[in-house]
């Protein structure tokens, strides 16, 4: 993977995979300890102890198609590689939680990426599922949330009248909301972070 | 900068043009989206579907996503599916064959041969 937002493309895809209604990312810049973090907690179907134990071994996976499976391990090693920490807990029927974290100055560190492009990917084939975008460094913190979104777009009336429904994959509100995205990471990322265009 | 207030804007401007938008008799694109696409470029694939039917204002198509296809030295694998459930793969995607795959199958029903799974693994 080239970059964070990848990464976040990926897993996510295993959280709408596993029923998730909810899903939930945070991105954090600890600049005190030299660690950019990355946590992202869902409420889908999660998995038995036996499977979470072996989840990060790339011979382990759910597809049928073959037996490997690299987006947990990929993952895990792209923290790994620069002294950062990977760690996974999950329950059955309540949801996986994944968190990573990177050294910053780390020579292997991933950029952060294009999240925006990752978010309108996934908004556009998903758009019933509940995203939350958390992202926070000592510049500030920046939320979005889906729920919020469709509330504005279907006006303060909850859209009762069935024909003012905008949906949130519409073309216009998608373009804008990868444009607002990564502008809003970009102010609280910026300087050393801010690789949104590499 | 960007603020919530724009959606008010898009919100008033998209109401006039959505009452054109049907998803009877819809053609589907599906982006293969698990590790391997994605490793192998398929978020990009995916957004030039998405614009080039926006610029031509179709309204019938939807783009969504799946898991592995299968044939991940492939990838990006994308597969359209018509209305009466025909599914062609096209595979080794890039934004500008996505682009192509939009006017001359989606548009004009020509389905791009050159382009499928069909015309690569032989």
């Amino acid at each position: 993977m080239r970059d964070l937002s990848l990464h976040i493309l990926d897993i996510v895809q295993n959280s709408l995979k596993a029923n998730s209604t909810i899903v939930k990312l945070h991105i954090f810049e600890k600049a005190e300890c030299n660690k950019l973090g990355l946590i992202i907690e869902d409420n889908g179907i999660g998995m038995d102890s036996d499977f979470l134990k072996k989840v990060d071994d790339p011979f382990t996976t759910t597809r049928t198609t073959r037996k490997i499976g690299l987006g947990i391990p990929m993952l895990k090693e792209s923290a790994l590689k620069c002294e950062g920490e990977f760690n996974i807990c999950s329950e059955k029927n309540i949801g996986t939680k994944v968190f990573a974290t990177f050294s910053i100055d780390h020579i292997d560190r991933l950029p952060i990426g294009d999240v925006g492009s990752t978010m309108t990917a996934l908004i556009t084939a998903s758009p019933d599922t509940h995203f939350i975008l958390l992202a926070e460094s000592v510049k500030g913190t920046f939320i979005l949330d889906t729920e919020e979104i469709k509330k504005t777009l279907n006006g303060e009336d909850g859209g009762s009248e069935m024909q003012n429904l905008i949906s949130i994959n519409e073309f216009a509100v998608i373009q804008w909301l990868k444009e607002y995205i990564n502008e809003g990471l970009k102010n609280i990322f910026g300087g050393v972070l801010n690789e949104i265009d590499s | 900068m960007k603020s919530i207030a724009e959606l008010e804007e898009i919100r008033k401007k998209t109401l006039e043009k959505i009452s054109l938008r049907t998803n009877a008799d819809g053609i589907r694109v599906v982006v293969g989206m698990a590790t391997c696409g994605i490793a192998a470029g398929a978020r990009p694939v995916m957004n030039a579907f998405v614009e080039e039917i926006n610029k031509r204002s179709l309204n019938n198509v939807s783009v969504s996503m799946t898991g592995c296809i299968g044939v991940c030295k492939l990838e990006p694998v994308v597969e359209v599916i018509d209305k009466d459930g025909n599914k062609t793969t096209y595979v080794k995607m890039t934004a500008e064959k996505a682009a192509r795959v939009v006017v001359e199958h989606i548009v004009n029903g020509q389905v791009c041969l050159d382009l499928t799974i069909g015309a690569v693994e032989k």
